[in-house]
């Protein structure tokens, strides 16, 4: 009975409120989320594989990329220019910027390199307001508002998640130029979305190397951080066809959340009931090194392993001579982002889709990389290594 | 019988005390903030600044105020943030991007919500199971059921039910309106009804409550599924605001620990029977003007958490202080 | 002598279960009673275990401790920053976490005790105060390396001839289990069950109350201090180690028949249940369960587990001969 009440007046009181508005924020054309309506679980084995893009970053990783070689952080795929003059404006400049989270070392190395970037262009640039959504959708939508309310020039996102930031960059599109990076959003209406070559091209790259060290019937464990990351989804739907194609014998795909005892206590399962296994492939390189310690640890001799471009690992790799290769996320794009506000800022073109090259390390090239004295879960493909306080700034 | 009644008389007025405390500590900290900010050549008090700390507010406020009620009966709920994910999930998937079916998608969600919360109540009361595993065990069930149904956002909300989340009526938004229609109607509900007052007994001694005819298993229930239920209002007003529903975006928030922590701010008594929404709500406001104030100062994330942590350690300890003098100075009064 | 048969009798079930689990994983998995199986999944349990009988002492007494997870990682970052791969700082280092957690564990207790502050306030508080403050020192990731010895306890063991290595962490634990059994016997130990049973009476019958208690986090930090070495040793600086532990160890102890609220269950009992919860993880990834529904079976578990001890200790509760129950003063 009162249970009911409650209920109705709830109900009622919802419905109410929604009959009484009467000023919308609501953005034109209103949410575009991600997938047919109603897309339900469990999902399609596909719902995260695009056919045409996964054949598109692939050939990409074979384009020679626009500028200079040695400044990968302002060359450019493939690029579509686009006409930025109608936002030219006199500075210096207020630009603001809306990210998703400081939560991993990968952001955070990110967002060092951004605030050094931002150093570098102190004449252009009066001030930069940033807000950390701290990886909450909800906040990072109110803070988008909050820094369209405000006296931004040009807005920065960095979204947390892609389809639910959606409407709230959509709204932001109409009053100032927005730039987009990292994760999307379903809207072309950012001026420019910067982002890496993509996770199909990472995956089919780390996979490619790993099925040519172990071969035909080769056994492969596949360590994820989560489902559900439509970066990483990508980066596992690209290498399981490979593998497949291949022939490799994939023993086991098992999340680890990132968590490195997690990831060694899997290993070691692992190695514990199959007795060998000859390759780890990784969607994020953070536990490579427990992953190989597990190895060590059973005594095993070590795998071939694809990791990332973390410091501790590149510092393995080198020790011990490892077989392996690391493509790579880069953080230099956070970099990026900051000089296409200013040059859509000062009216210059700049990409509708502004695809960086995603270098891979290998044994070859692996001493280009390596810098010692970074922190453990340092990046090094910050593109800091010139900028002032390296590497102090970055924690070492 | 007159046990109860003279508690039940005396509840509400208990509940001023610290509530107006945290009402004070409010309007000091706005005082605060607006000084530092104009100091600093900003402008604190204008209508966007007010407006986004309250809409911030809506959904720790939402969920804040259930929590105040299960807290109040001397419980808590630890299921809260998971429930918010999965019925911003259910109102996304059953609206389908369709404004025919918003009716009975929030119809979904409320039932959805009140059988977790109903679930919450019988673990508690008939297994005996205290309210803390009780609620943290639900709450990993429904992890489950996201962890192995979802793979991120899914559904869509028509732009009709969006309106709930960016809607505005003059200069305040709909969905500030929202968290107040709840809070208002929680308080009428503690302070007006009978089973209001049966909460502040059972949560004040449920042995007392008992023996003086409360049905306490009953109101142990209902104010579980309350709790659940303005979890799933939260819910909703996400799904219009996010436009789909998400899996994560509960425990990404922490809501759960954090919508305990307002409770706390607000000066309810942890362990049940003191305290109100009033107080919830001017905790719920504490915690978003510090954060806009930290937003303004482009402090380091991780200096908020420190401040928040030691904020809340440190109204709790005011409070129990407070506490402790009033029961002191009544004991002196006694033997006179 | 009712006490002593309460304890045993409340502590049954959790071994039964255990026993239950460890068999069938043997079923699943004939290779895990082999020794060096059985070790590695001591190994692998111990920095949980440790936690569980480090919250035992809290959650008897009557209070929570939900900094653990947390202070687990600080630690860890404290540590690789300040050895930064040099061997020769470990064990200073070492010295210094100790006296960090007597800190933290200090904090929890008199802030608890001596400001009335509950302690899920408290700690949970502390848990933001804690985790915030490290990533500030190290601005937002960890920095620096850990050593090779401070890694030793978590990764490595002794050899022993014809048997095969024995992994640190599982003498540790040994150890750790050991010293708690005693302390639970001990003076002390009695007093701490008092106080968690009813403090009221505690107080008149002249136990220092404040002053047990704040033992008692001081030991749950200490705890979360020996499970932070076992754990950075095992598996490196990680930013995340100590993610969820708090739980983890609280819903250990509760699956040990430990009653929140205090004054109930055995310390054994309570490393039993973290035992429990590692064996049942174990044997989810084993049936293929992992990830999806792992969560659901968790919840389903505690729940049930402690409904049945809830069960058990009414049926207790309703002897032929009355129990005195104490009065309230």
């Amino acid at each position: 009975m009162k249970r009911s009440t409650a209920l109705a007046t709830a109900a009622a009181g919802a419905v109410l409120l929604l009959a009484a508005a009467c000023t919308s924020d609501v953005p034109p054309g209103g949410a575009a989320p991600t997938g047919a309506p109603g897309t339900s679980a469990p999902p399609a084995a596909d719902q995260f594989f695009d056919q045409a893009e996964h054949d598109r970053q692939l050939a990409l990783r074979d384009q020679t990329a626009q500028g200079p070689a040695d400044q990968p952080w302002v060359q450019m795929l493939e690029p579509e220019m686009v006409d930025t003059a109608q936002y030219a404006t006199q500075g210096p400049h207020n630009v603001c910027f809306s990210n998703a989270s400081v939560d991993n070392p990968w952001r955070q190395v990110g967002w060092t390199t951004m605030q050094a970037e931002v150093d570098l262009h102190r004449d252009e640039i009066a001030n930069f307001t940033a807000l950390d959504a701290g990886a909450s959708d909800d906040k990072q939508i109110s803070d988008i508002q909050q820094l369209v309310g405000g006296d931004c020039d040009a807005l920065i996102v960095s979204p947390n998640t892609t389809a639910t930031l959606t409407p709230a960059v959509e709204a932001a599109c109409g009053r100032l130029p927005v730039i987009v990076f990292d994760r999307g959003v379903d809207t072309d209406c950012p001026v420019t979305f910067i982002h890496p070559v993509g996770g199909y091209a990472f995956g089919a790259t780390a996979a490619e190397f790993l099925a040519g060290e172990v071969g035909q019937g080769g056994k492969v464990l596949a360590l994820r951080v989560l489902p559900g990351v439509d970066v990483l989804e990508n980066r596992w739907a690209a290498a399981e066809r490979i593998f497949a194609a291949r022939g490799v014998d994939v023993v086991g795909v098992e999340f680890t959340e990132n968590d490195t005892a997690t990831a060694k206590s899997i290993v070691s399962d692992y190695l514990q009931r199959e007795g060998q296994i000859n390759g780890i492939w990784m969607d994020d390189g953070t536990a490579a090194v427990a992953a190989l310690e597990a190895f060590e640890d059973a005594g095993q001799p070590r795998p071939a392993i694809s990791g990332e471009d973390q410091q501790q690992f590149l510092e393995k790799w080198k020790a011990e001579n490892l077989t392996a290769q690391a493509p790579t996320y880069p953080t230099f794009q956070w970099r990026t982002a900051v000089i296409a506000a200013l040059q859509i800022l000062r009216g210059e073109q700049v990409p509708r889709e502004w695809i960086l090259p995603q270098p891979v390390i290998t044994s070859a090239n692996l001493d280009q990389y390596l810098q010692p004295g970074l922190p453990p879960l340092h990046y090094a493909l910050c593109g800091c290594r010139e900028m002032p306080d390296f590497p102090a700034r970055w924690g070492a | 019988m007159t046990a109860l009644a003279e508690r039940v008389r005396w509840a509400p007025r208990l509940a001023a005390g610290p509530a107006a405390g945290t009402w004070i500590a409010l309007g000091l900290v706005v005082l605060l903030a607006a000084a530092i900010v104009t100091a600093r050549g900003g402008d604190y008090l204008t209508q966007a600044n007010l407006l986004n700390m309250l809409s911030r507010t809506t959904v720790l406020g939402i969920v804040a105020v259930g929590q105040t009620i299960a807290i109040l009966a001397g419980s808590l709920d630890l299921s809260v943030a998971y429930l918010i994910g999965l019925t911003s999930l259910i109102a996304a998937e059953i609206m389908a991007g369709d404004p025919a079916m918003i009716g009975p998608a929030v119809l979904a969600v409320l039932a959805a919500s009140a059988l977790v919360g109903l679930v919450n109540g019988l673990v508690i009361t008939k297994l005996q199971v205290n309210a803390f595993i009780a609620t943290l065990g639900v709450g990993l069930v429904i992890k489950g059921i996201l962890e192995s149904r979802y793979e991120g956002p899914a559904g869509s909300v028509p732009v009709l039910f969006q309106r709930l989340g960016y809607d505005r009526i003059g200069p305040i938004p709909v969905s500030v309106l929202l968290m107040l229609a709840v809070a208002g109607a929680a308080a009428l509900f503690l302070h007006r009804t009978r089973p209001g007052h049966h909460v502040y007994a059972v949560g004040g001694n449920v042995e007392v409550a008992r023996l003086s005819g409360v049905p306490t298993t009953r109101t142990t229930v209902l104010a579980h599924v309350i709790c659940s239920l303005c979890a799933g209002v939260a819910g909703l007003y996400l799904a219009s605001r996010l436009g789909a529903g998400a899996p994560y975006v509960g425990t990404d928030g922490g809501y759960d620990l954090e919508s305990i922590a307002a409770v706390v701010l607000g000066g309810t008594v942890l362990a049940g029977g003191r305290g109100g929404v009033s107080g919830t709500v001017a905790g719920v406001l504490l915690l978003a003007v510090l954060d806009n104030l930290f937003d303004q100062l482009v402090l380091d994330a991780f200096f908020k958490d420190v401040v928040r942590g030691a904020v809340i350690i440190l109204a709790v300890a005011v409070y129990a202080r407070r506490q402790l003098r009033a029961r002191a100075q009544r004991a002196v009064r006694v033997p006179r | 002598m009712r006490a002593l048969r309460d304890r045993v009798g409340a502590a049954a079930p959790v071994f039964g279960v255990l026993l239950l689990l460890l068999v069938a994983i043997a079923v699943v998995n004939p290779s895990f009673l082999e020794p060096a199986s059985l070790l590695a999944y001591l190994k692998r349990a111990a920095p949980l275990a440790i936690l569980a009988v480090g919250q035992y002492f809290v959650i008897v007494s009557g209070e929570f401790d939900l900094s653990v997870g947390s202070l687990v990682t600080v630690q860890v970052v404290v540590a690789a920053r300040l050895i930064d791969g040099d061997e020769s700082a470990t064990l200073p280092v070492i010295v210094l976490l100790v006296g960090l957690g007597l800190l933290v564990g200090l904090a929890n207790g008199l802030i608890t005790t001596r400001l009335h502050v509950p302690s899920f306030v408290t700690t949970l508080g502390m848990l933001l105060v804690l985790s915030g403050a490290v990533f500030l020192w190290t601005g937002g990731a960890p920095r620096g390396s850990l050593s090779q010895a401070f890694r030793v306890p978590g990764r490595q063991g002794i050899d022993i001839p014809g048997f095969g290595q024995v992994p640190w962490s599982a003498l540790i634990l040994i150890a750790v289990a050991a010293g708690a059994a005693v302390l639970m016997r001990s003076a002390w130990g009695h007093t701490l069950v008092a106080t968690g049973d009813n403090d009221r009476a505690a107080v008149l019958a002249g136990v220092p109350v404040a002053r047990v208690r704040t033992t008692a986090f001081v030991l749950s930090a200490l705890a979360a201090t020996v499970a932070a070495i076992l754990l950075g040793g095992f598996a490196g600086v990680s930013a995340q180690v100590g993610e969820g532990l708090e739980f983890s160890a609280i819903t250990a102890v509760v699956l040990g028949g430990v009653v929140l609220g205090g004054g109930r269950g055995s310390v054994l009992a309570a490393l039993a249940g973290a035992l429990v919860l590692e064996a049942l993880f174990t044997l989810l990834n084993l049936l293929g369960v992992s990830g999806a529904l792992e969560s659901t079976v968790q919840g389903v578990i505690i729940i049930a587990a402690v409904a049945y001890a809830a069960r058990r200790a009414g049926r207790r509760r309703r002897p032929p001969v009355p129990e005195p129950t104490p009065q309230p003063a």
